[in-house]
């Protein structure tokens, strides 16, 4: 009664499906995104509400700095917000639980697309996060001085450092299955953020707040994104930037990567 | 394949001190029932994960459908297909999304996998539950969608981890229904593990009974229930059960007694023959006897008579968790 291929014919076609595995994985994702409004509509709000109340409290006192667009300033801090900790590790945890996890192990699927094919539904949520945003700051008058191009490296600056972070999430997702402990992941960016220049420039932070903004990643992250809205195309900062993402993502998807091979071998 | 769809030597697995497999072997024929029975804790499961590729052994050897489970576990899973415990499975998709993402991951393309998608919503009667969301589906609607999804790539074994467990016994006898089709119909050879004697005895042609770990027993239900003797007498008696062992013991007719708590599980030639004689000796020992029945021996029998317990598990009393609502 069977139409279909047997076995050793699936076999062969099997043998490069590694993009059509991230794609199949991908797809399922963005489906659960649509079927999830719970956890996108707080995802959606939050960084337009911080956006409101730091340019609301702080503009008049920080455009007091020679040359400060606060509302330019505050964007990047926004979409950092919007995306840092985004991801869909979560569903990790939900498919371990309810044993998914291993029906899709016992499927030939190529191990890693079942990390990447989320990471490419997470890339798609970040452009659907940073559009309210980004269309609130050009209501209030923000416009990029590196022109179109630039919103677009912008939201692909935004997408690389998501999917850097994610990586911690995933990692703790793979490792322990538990959703708690996935949650806490987001509070990791906490000092991150905080510990930069999420409020005013580096100069104007007092000395010790500066020398630790120094060592922070995200500083670079947010100068990068500042640069592409006010400054103009600086090679420099988006440099730093991209370096910046890159040593987080290094570290954090090398965890992601050790926790899936933990979670799918066989000992 | 030699006809062989799965072959075990030696299995084990360790986890820790723990000894959850003790060297099972196994051979199971091609298009042949093979029924796995035990209580929880067993071992059942382990096997089934090894056999899967899920998990490796600690040592000893498997081939299902002719390829090594160790050396070449990609292999393995393109001829395999298995439904777990608890029908695992995504709340957050519609069945048809389901078996289209597992067709997908077997490289199946888009018509192929529309085309066996319609030939299973036939075959396990769900067709018109397929476009809702998982989450809406009752127990044993989720059971056969999960069985499905074992389907979908047309393969040579099928692993079933105790189909039936929590679902309520209307919903059980379809399952065991479409487990029948698929073996009868696409031929597909059939390792399904169990706690339910009644679910091993009309499923299976061949039962394993697996205890602690160990293979304890193997063959065909009749042949197993012989072994036991042709007949069973229970009684349920007061008081110490070992001067009345012995006594019955002695019964002409009686081949074996094996005492449990209060109950005597006599087995004998000849029941009609050998009841009153058997009444007729309790009665001497002035032994008060509540019930003395006969009956033809159960899987329980067997599992009694090579575990020294009884399995204990009624499929018929399970909470209702999976009534079928299609």
């Amino acid at each position: 009664m069977s139409s279909t291929a047997g076995p050793p014919a699936l076999e062969r076609k099997r043998r490069l499906a590694f993009f059509s595995d991230v794609a199949a994985v991908g797809g399922r994702a963005l489906r659960s995104i649509r079927r999830d409004p719970e956890a996108v509509i707080p995802a959606l709000v939050i960084p337009v509400f911080f956006f409101v109340v730091n340019v609301g409290a702080l503009q008049d006192f920080a455009e007091g700095i020679p040359g400060l667009d606060y509302k330019a300033f505050q964007l990047p801090v926004a979409i950092i917000f919007a995306v840092t900790g985004m991801s869909r590790a979560l569903v990790v945890v939900s498919d371990i639980q309810s044993g998914y996890f291993d029906r899709l192990a016992i499927t030939p699927v190529n191990r890693l697309s079942l990390l990447l094919g989320l990471m490419v539904a997470d890339l798609s949520m970040v452009v659907l996060l940073t559009l309210p945003v980004l269309v609130l700051a050009f209501v209030v008058g923000v416009r990029f001085e590196t022109g179109f191009l630039g919103i677009l490296a912008f939201i692909g600056i935004a997408g690389a450092w998501a999917i850097a972070y994610s990586g911690f999430a995933y990692a703790i997702a793979f490792r322990t299955g538990n959703q708690a402990a996935v949650n806490t992941s987001f509070l990791l960016f906490f000092p991150f953020l905080f510990l930069t220049t999420v409020f005013l420039p580096k100069e104007a932070l007092t000395d010790w707040m500066s020398t630790m903004a120094g060592y922070n990643p995200v500083t670079y992250l947010l100068e990068a994104l500042r640069s592409l809205v006010s400054g103009g195309w600086d090679s420099g900062a988006l440099a730093r930037g991209l370096g910046s993402i890159g040593g987080v993502g290094a570290l954090s998807l090398t965890l992601a990567l050790l926790a899936l091979r933990g979670r799918v071998s066989r000992g | 394949m030699n006809g062989k769809a799965i072959v075990a030597e030696g299995l084990v697995r360790d986890f820790g001190e723990v000894r959850a497999v003790d060297g099972v072997d196994l051979s199971v024929a091609e298009g042949e029932v093979y029924g796995f029975l035990g209580p929880n804790g067993a071992g059942k499961s382990t096997v089934v994960r090894m056999l899967t590729t899920l998990l490796l052994p600690t040592s000893g050897r498997a081939t299902v459908a002719g390829v090594d489970v160790v050396v070449q576990p990609k292999r393995v899973r393109m001829r395999i297909g298995a439904a777990l415990q608890d029908a695992a499975l995504d709340n957050k998709q519609t069945g048809r999304e389901l078996l289209r993402l597992q067709a997908r991951l077997f490289g199946l393309s888009g018509r192929e996998a529309k085309s066996r998608i319609r030939e299973l919503e036939r075959l396990i009667d769900i067709d018109e539950a397929m476009d809702r969301l998982i989450s809406t589906y009752s127990g044993g609607m989720k059971r056969r969608l999960d069985l499905a999804a074992a389907l979908i790539h047309s393969p040579r074994v099928l692993f079933l981890d105790e189909p039936t467990t929590g679902l309520d016994p209307i919903s059980r006898v379809r399952v065991w229904e479409e487990v029948r089709r698929v073996n009868k119909d696409l031929g597909v050879t059939i390792f399904l593990t169990t706690q339910y004697l009644e679910e091993a005895d009309s499923l299976a042609d061949r039962v394993g009974i697996i205890d602690a770990g160990k293979l304890a027993a193997e063959g065909a239900p009749s042949y197993l229930k012989r072994t036991v003797g042709s007949d069973i007498i229970i009684a349920e008696i007061e008081g110490d059960t070992s001067a009345a062992h012995h006594a019955v013991r002695n019964v002409e007719g009686v081949s074996e007694v094996e005492a449990h708590e209060t109950e005597l599980t006599i087995s004998v030639e000849n029941g009609p023959a050998s009841i009153s004689r058997v009444a007729l000796a309790l009665h001497e020992l002035e032994v008060t006897v509540h019930n003395l029945t006969l009956r033809t021996p159960t899987l329980d029998d067997v599992f009694l008579s090579v575990t020294g317990a009884r399995l204990e598990v009624d499929a018929t009393v399970d909470s209702p968790a999976g009534t079928d609502a299609s």
